[in-house]
């Protein structure tokens, strides 16, 4: 079972607490975009076999949003990070550049 | 080439002289420099599309290329229910076209693939899930395809083991496909990859795809693989789960998510259910196999997964459904759970589709429900890799998300099958 650390409320919450809420910082685009932008942002998806960074909702707990930095592959959690950021922290791509040299995702490094 | 025709005699034959006799069912040849077509994949479709290539078009200078043994995806890991009672027009007819090419599969290939027309009832539990089955046997009419919707007491008769008045939800009646069934798994795709094989195609497997390579007119130019690089003219990528992965290698990207969804069979017990139960509402499904285990489904992870490896709360969901559903199964010991990888769409439907790199195509998105699918998606895809298009696939194109003509088959996919 899937246990990420909630970092609003500090719980250790299983996955049956949780519900996944797709892929992380997704830019939005709007009416006055092209639509190359608009099919990217409204279906097109990263869908790595390695790390990927997802929104998750708290929703039996404190009900609140929260991103997590995972391994498709191997299910370890590298850690999770409030929801107020566009991209994943410098520390936390450092953690996963220690344990996964060379990954990347989208243009992040 | 010329291998002995698999028979009732070839079995009393060989039981005369200690199973001595029987050949190798699909030859493993080392990879050539150069084929016309490459398919990434041995799985169902992926086989299925190579036999059609050579079939129906005399296009035999292929690979299948595998990177572990064939059928050992998805379609060594589903439950084989197989039905065409969906909803939209194009759905219909490509679901349907494989449907009846099963019908006669074992004569086909020559290899007893046990397709079972035993009849698939999807159990209609609450008033909204009844209006919207009834649609479906309105849109079926008019499709040509025959089913029906059948009231709570046509369903007791089907499946005596039912609890028709559970407190929850309450049985209102069914979808009832008579001609909807079950077949061996394993045998689709031994029995694709020996017709293959009879061909001249080559199926190679232990041979995992590295890299897809473009020439200097950015068209696709061949593939690196752990047994080295391949050239050719045109690829087909057909790996279900590992799409994004394969995309990724080609350049560009793929509306679909990979998650885990798992199935669980039972110890075996004399002969209780003969027909297909789905019950969409609590999120599970029944069948029951020839060895008399029961086989059962369910939902589908929510988040993106490659681990083969489904989280435990989503199996103790589907038997809680499945005991208030039936409640005999509730001192069945299970025997074995496992997962597998399927690639969602956002509309249900699949992808059969040219690809923004030239000469690459792809099938992918059959997520929780594509082996019913495999000889018609085969079919398909070789006509449009062959030919450039194919009336049976063209509606699946990857444009459609940007053109928003979903084929939105939600509620016909309803449960993970
Ligand atoms: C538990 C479960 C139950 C299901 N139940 C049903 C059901 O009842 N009815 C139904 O119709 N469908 C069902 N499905 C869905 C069905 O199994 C799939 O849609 C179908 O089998 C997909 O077939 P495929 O040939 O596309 O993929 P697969 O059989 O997964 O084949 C893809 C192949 O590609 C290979 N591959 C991947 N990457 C590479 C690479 N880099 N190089 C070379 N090879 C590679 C893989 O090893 C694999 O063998 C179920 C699925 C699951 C998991
Ligand atoms: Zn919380």
């Amino acid at each position: 079972m899937l246990i990420l650390e909630c970092p609003n409320c500090g719980v250790m919450a299983e996955e049956a607490e949780l519900v996944p809420g797709g892929e992380a910082h997704l830019k939005r685009f709007g009416p006055e975009s092209s639509d190359a932008d608009f099919e990217g942002y409204l279906f097109q998806r990263e869908n790595p076999r390695g790390v990927h960074f997802e929104r998750w909702r708290h929703a039996h707990g404190c009900g609140k949003w929260f991103h997590a930095a995972r391994c498709t592959q191997t299910l370890e959690v590298f850690a999770t990070y409030p929801a107020q950021t566009t991209a994943p922290p410098q520390d936390i791509r450092d953690a996963i550049s220690a344990k996964r040299p060379g990954w990347t995702w989208r243009e992040i490094r | 080439m010329g291998k002995k025709r698999y028979s009732v005699f070839a079995v009393a034959r060989e039981a005369v002289r200690h199973h001595t006799g029987w050949d190798r069912a699909w030859a493993s040849p080392e990879p050539r420099k150069k084929y016309d077509v490459i398919i990434i994949g041995a799985g169902g479709h992926g086989l299925a599309t190579a036999y059609y290539l050579g079939r129906n078009f005399g296009i035999t200078n292929v690979a299948v290329l595998e990177k572990g043994w064939l059928g050992g995806g998805n379609t060594g890991r589903n439950t084989t229910i197989i039905r065409s009672n969906y909803l939209q027009d194009p759905s219909a007819a490509i679901y349907e076209k494989s449907r009846s090419l099963y019908e006669t599969l074992s004569q086909e290939l020559n290899m007893n693939i046990m397709f079972s027309p035993r009849g698939v009832i999807m159990l209609a539990q609450t008033e909204h899930e009844r209006r919207g089955y009834q649609r479906t046997a309105h849109a079926n009419a008019l499709q040509g395809i025959t089913t029906e919707f059948i009231g709570p007491a046509r369903v007791k008769e089907l499946v005596p083991i039912i609890n028709i008045d559970g407190p929850r939800y309450p049985v209102l009646g069914g979808l009832w496909q008579a001609r909807g069934g079950t077949a061996r798994h394993d045998a689709v795709a031994w029995g694709y990859a020996r017709a293959c094989s009879e061909m001249g195609i080559h199926v190679i497997q232990k041979c995992e795809v590295t890299g897809i390579r473009r020439d200097d007119g950015g068209k696709v130019a061949g593939v690196d693989t752990s047994r080295g690089s391949i050239d050719c003219d045109k690829l087909g990528i057909v790996v279900a789960g590992h799409s994004g992965v394969l995309a990724q290698m080609a350049g560009f990207r793929l509306p679909i998510e990979s998650v885990a969804l798992q199935a669980l069979v039972s110890e075996p017990i004399k002969p209780c259910m003969d027909v297909v139960v789905m019950a969409n509402t609590v999120h599970g499904y029944m069948s029951q196999s020839d060895k008399g285990e029961m086989v059962i489904g369910g939902g589908a992870d929510g988040y993106n997964n490659y681990t083969q490896r489904g989280s435990f709360h989503h199996v103790e969901e589907t038997v809680r459904a499945l005991v208030e559903t039936f409640p005999i199964v509730s001192r069945l010991k299970m025997l074995r759970q496992w997962g597998g990888i399927v690639d969602m769409t956002g509309d249900r439907s699949p992808i059969i589709s040219k690809t923004p790199l030239a000469g690459c195509f792809i099938n992918c998105g059959w997520g929780t429900g594509g082996f019913k699918a495999i000889p018609g998606s085969g079919w398909g895809f070789a006509e449009m890799i062959a030919k450039g298009h194919s009336p049976l696939t063209d509606a699946f194109g990857l444009e459609r998300f940007r053109e928003g003509r979903f084929i939105d088959e939600s509620v016909a996919a309803g449960v993970a099958h």
